[in-house]
């Protein structure tokens, strides 16, 4: 059983690819190899900033022997319908077969294929895969045609079995595949021979090269331990910027630095920033202080001067990016300290996006929905309002400038600065929360407020400049922004109509900015907030207006509710996502997205769960049969005599002790039912609902629901009616599948 | 290993080595292109020369122009007059990282005591129409030159691939002989009769340029002269007619110089902030269509013609 050794060696491959490039190079050649007949016993990958390796244990040493026969024409058939079988199979009539079978006699081909020696399998395998590999970018260098992350210099291919190792006969583009590789760049023992995969990896680390990246991680990680620890100090932990250094290093020297005495009363987020972005450095922090004051950076070179000249190096590097980055911070809290007008101003020029207007638009619509949603969530509505109006002016600061991932965070700073509460300054933060599903949702009402309000200012605009997202294309994360929502009213328990907030936005966006009237305006938004577009305050407000008749009335007393309909779709939908995720399937939200309501989120969630729960259990399953063998004797009913029958059952009509224990069920059902809704009570509704389940099914086995004498059919029908009411009123039943 | 030479005394001298150490290496050592450019990239030497199949190569020091980095001689780092030192070999050598740290040892980086690290950076110019794969190359955590296969450029694939390397002298400089501030850096040898410093030559240029380019420039001309360069481009490529000998001749170099010409307005249109984001690609739209119609052109020239 032999073992294969191959080592594609390259320039510097980009740290972020080669955890990806390492699974594919193991998953393409091994597929490749079981596809041609051979099995392996195990494989392993690994890289280097200058190799991908792979190393597949226990390979057969040839290919299985494949026996094809394939089915051909009626020896009878026409001559064209036999030279075209002759075509596709290669084979000349007399290499066919004739066999008999019923209908008379056939043409069989039959095609014994050899077993083949791994070494022509592995050699057509590591081409076709190095031709094809699917590298994110790739590239052409010198003369050549072959593609590749970086230019391919050498490759390994070596077969090593009890009588030696041998070279995989291969020539890619010009490189013949052998059996030498080089080390370290600068550390190494020039190029060297390799035996098997076992003696690989011991030479290469002679000659300083750690292949496997996870021991290049611990060694890193132990390393920065040791170094902080020495100091009394500690590293933070930042996996995302280990596995990149791990990447860039062959034979990872972690050295430890101080940061200079002026910077250490910048904001930790910026030391931190400034130095995982630029630099790839550790942060390092004095648990006595709570400040960062190291940094830990990882050479990839054991220098003659134990690292002096390179700590030195970086340290210069870094001073030179931390005063940039102070001169930014003392500058931006000189605009804070004077209230952020600056800020505030030069967002008046920036085009958030030329059919939305300007930054200072986009923050003027922010901060009137703010206020409005702020009794919604507990907030008062005069610090949502400042809080929106603050939350963005750091995107004109210095240092979010040089540093976008601190937006928010340095607009808390600023917002402290500039003396605003800390709730307020909080928002600033916070209102861009969440982002990812491991982002945590805000809290805190004001936090609360400004978040929900930049998230529907967003998707009401591109809703309604018609730029949805659209299959895999969503450039303004719209998908992220709606189920930004889901996640702050759910995650809050908050109680609204979203669709009221939908059409207050999109009417700000469709009349611009600087409305005439604005106060008479923000009055009538505010009443539809609050009570809907129809609600009356709001119809009595628009009636009143009619006087003063500005030019954006019409559009308000005729809005059109589509665009807010739409994307209250799109919001489901990601609602759905959720729930899936969370075990709920589709058709039972669909069973409550059918329902009155479906705007308040929170509801139609609770109802969604409760309505799961119960069609779990085994009379809610049975109870659903009932459900619809009633829905369809009345559908059929219905449609036959065209009446609908929906009231009038009456027990005096009933004819057996199964009808009237279902009229009595009825009746104990909904006596429960009807104060359990009202008071949202699913989960006691639908049990009860589903108490229905034994009564109702025994209605069935025992009564024929169309009898000959017409009043009693009639009376079996509006009792049947019954059911679908009482479970109508729970949920649309009919949505759920099964 | 390359050979370590010794620390170098000034600018100069940097500059010289390089210059030595390329021409050793069979690169033809070519003087700066004489308009502003934004970059070495810009030369002719590099955007043209990397077009077609004829072999080319090619270092020359670069003086480069970028109005929006003036500082008035102020920041210890940033220039809006700088130097760049390109290198470039069509096709790219294979030993081309070594023949690169090669160049390092010779303005006296020891590839012993130095943590050299080759770390992913696409580059791509949008005015120019061009993108290619390779790195920046850090000495000690510092970004000292920048290392690109071309794969495209003015809208043409490269092949042959180029291979490109960018030193930002005066970083690089600075780094070698250990000054904080541009400006205190030794320009010729401190032990001449006359020793002149970076600051003695260029601290006035920079504040002269800084209030021209921020303040001064006039934008109304610059907007016209944009147009204009932009109207002699085509005009330039449309009048390759054959003359009365029955000659045509492609004027690719001196429509390229009305690209360049443009490039160059456009920046300056920028650090006058005149130029909006939305406007911003609008213009760099239209440079880049002045670029691929050069390229083209270029392509249809002798030294532009596939072999």
């Amino acid at each position: 059983m032999p073992d294969l050794l191959i080592e594609l060696f390259s320039e510097e491959i980009p740290a972020r690819m080669q955890a990806r490039a390492r699974e594919d190079l193991k998953k393409l050649v091994t597929d490749g190899l079981v596809a041609a007949g051979l099995t392996y016993a195990s494989a392993g990958a690994f890289s280097t900033p200058r190799r991908l390796v792979l190393s597949v244990e226990g390979l057969t040493a040839e290919s299985r022997p494949v026996r094809e026969e394939r089915k051909g024409p009626a020896t009878t058939a026409p001559a064209q319908a036999v030279e075209g079988f002759l075509r596709s199979t290669g084979l000349t009539l007399d290499q066919l077969e004739r066999r008999a079978d019923k209908k008379g006699e056939t043409f069989y081909a039959v095609v014994e294929k050899p077993g083949r020696k791994a070494h022509e399998i592995v050699a057509e395998v590591l081409e076709a895969t190095i031709r094809t590999f699917p590298w994110p970018k790739s590239m052409r260098w010198g003369n050549g045609t072959l593609r590749w992350v970086r230019p391919l210099q050498s490759i390994i291919c070596l077969l090593t079995d009890e009588a030696g190792a041998n070279v995989v006969p291969l020539t890619v583009d010009g490189i013949t595949a052998g059996n030498t590789t080089e080390g370290h760049r600068f550390m190494g023992i020039g190029r060297f021979t390799v035996s098997g995969f076992d003696d690989y990896a011991v030479k290469l680390k002679r000659a300083h090269v750690v292949l496997d990246a996870a021991e290049r991680e611990a060694s890193i990680w132990q390393g920065a331990q040791n170094l902080a620890f020495a100091a009394g100090m500690e590293v933070v932990p930042d996996a995302g910027l280990l596995a990149e250094v791990a990447g860039l290093v062959e034979w990872p020297v972690p050295l430890m630095g101080r940061i200079g005495e002026d910077f250490l009363g910048l904001p930790p987020e910026v030391l931190q920033t400034s130095m995982r972005e630029h630099q790839k450095f550790f942060s390092v922090k004095n648990p006595k202080t709570g400040r960062i004051e190291g940094f830990v950076t990882v050479a990839n070179i054991e220098a003659a001067d134990g690292g002096a000249v390179i700590l030195k190096g970086n340290q210069k590097v870094l001073s030179a990016r931390l005063s940039d980055a102070k001169f930014f911070w003392e500058n931006d809290l000189r605009v804070a300290k004077a209230g952020m007008g600056e800020w505030a101003e030069g967002l008046k020029a920036v085009t958030f996006h030329n059919k939305l207007g300007s930054q200072a638009d986009r923050i003027d619509r922010i901060a009137a929905l703010a206020r409005e949603i702020a009794p919604l969530v507990g907030a008062d509505p005069e610090d949502a309002e400042r809080a929106a109006q603050l939350a963005k002016l750091d995107l004109r600061s210095a240092m979010v400038g040089e540093f976008p991932e601190l937006q928010g965070v340095m607009g808390r700073y600023y917002a402290l600065e500039a003396g605003e509460k800390p709730a307020v300054a909080d928002a600033a933060r916070d209102h861009y929360s969440p982002l990812g599903p491991s982002d945590a949702v805000p809290v805190e009402p004001v936090s609360v407020a400004v978040a929900l309000a930049d998230k529907i200012d967003t998707l009401t605009g591109f809703w309604a400049i018609d730029e949805k997202p659209t299959g895999s294309k969503d450039p303004f994360a719209l998908r992220r922004a709606a189920l930004g929502v889901v996640r702050l009213v759910l995650g809050n328990n908050l109680r609204f109509s979203v669709d009221r907030l939908f059409d207050a936005q999109v009417l700000r966006h469709q009349i611009g900015s600087a409305p005439e009237q604005a106060a008479l305006l923000a009055e009538i938004l505010g009443a539809s907030v609050a009570a809907g577009m129809f609600g009356r305050t709001t119809r009595e407000l628009i009636d009143g207006a009619q006087q003063e008749a500005p030019q954006w009335l019409p559009m308000v007393r005729d809005h059109d509710p589509s665009i807010s309909d739409d994307l209250r779709d799109f919001l489901h939908d990601r609602l759905k996502v959720t729930l899936r995720d969370q075990g709920v399937r589709h058709d039972v939200v669909d069973a409550c997205l059918a329902m009155e309501g479906n705007c308040d989120l929170t509801l139609l969630v609770k109802r969604a769960e409760a309505l799961a729960a119960v069609m779990k259990t085994e009379d809610g399953a049975n109870l659903l049969q009932g459900y619809k063998r009633a829905n369809n004797i009345l559908t059929q009913a219905e449609a036959k005599d065209g009446v609908e029958y929906s009231y009038g059952a009456d027990v005096k009509f009933a004819e057996t002790e199964e009808e009237r224990a279902l009229f009595a069920a009825l009746d104990r059902a909904e006596a429960t039912i009807t104060p359990a809704m009202a008071k949202e009570d699913f989960a006691t509704a639908m049990a009860a609902m589903a108490a229905l389940r034994v009564p109702v099914d025994a209605f069935f086995t025992a009564v024929q629901v169309n009898s000959d004498n017409q009043i009693v059919r009639r009376n079996r029908l509006n009792l049947l009616s019954r059911i679908r009411a009482i479970c109508s009123g729970v949920a649309d039943l009919s949505r759920i599948e099964g | 290993m390359p050979d370590t030479l010794s620390t170098p005394r000034s600018f100069q001298e940097i500059i010289l080595r390089l210059q030595g150490y390329w021409a050793a290496k069979g690169c033809a050592i070519l003087q700066p292109y004489d308009m502003e450019v934004g970059a070495g990239t810009f030369h002719p030497a590099t955007t043209l020369r990397s077009l077609g199949t004829q072999p080319w190569a090619a270092a020359y020091v670069q003086p480069s122009r970028r109005p929006t980095d003036g500082r008035y001689g102020e920041n210890p780092n940033r220039l809006q007059h700088y130097y760049q030192y390109q290198v470039i070999i069509k096709p790219s050598p294979p030993d081309l990282q070594e023949l690169y740290l090669g160049s390092l040892a010779a303005i006296g980086i020891d590839l012993a005591v130095h943590d050299i690290r080759f770390v992913e950076d696409d580059w791509e110019s949008p005015t120019l129409g061009a993108w290619g794969l390779g790195w920046e190359v850090w000495c000690d955590g510092m970004e000292v030159s920048q290392f690109t296969y071309f794969q495209q450029v003015g809208g043409h694939d490269c092949k042959p691939v180029s291979g490109e390397l960018t030193y930002g002298l005066e970083r690089l400089a600075m780094y070698v002989m250990g000054v904080d501030h541009v400006m205190d850096m030794p320009f010729n040898d401190p032990q001449s009769p006359i020793p002149l410093k970076y600051g003695d030559i260029f601290r006035q240029t920079e504040e002269e340029y800084s209030r021209h380019n921020f303040d001064q420039a006039d934008t109304e001309m610059l907007l016209q002269h944009f147009k204009d360069a932009e109207a002699e481009c085509d005009r330039i490529l449309a009048a390759a007619q054959p003359d009365k000998a029955g000659r045509t001749i492609v004027m690719a170099h001196p429509a390229y110089d009305q690209t360049i010409k443009a490039s160059h307005i456009f920046n300056l249109l920028d650090a006058r902030g005149v130029i909006s984001v939305t406007e911003r690609q609008a213009y760099i739209g239209r440079v880049r269509a002045l670029a691929k119609k050069c390229a083209d052109a270029f392509r249809q020239t002798p030294a532009g013609a596939d072999l």
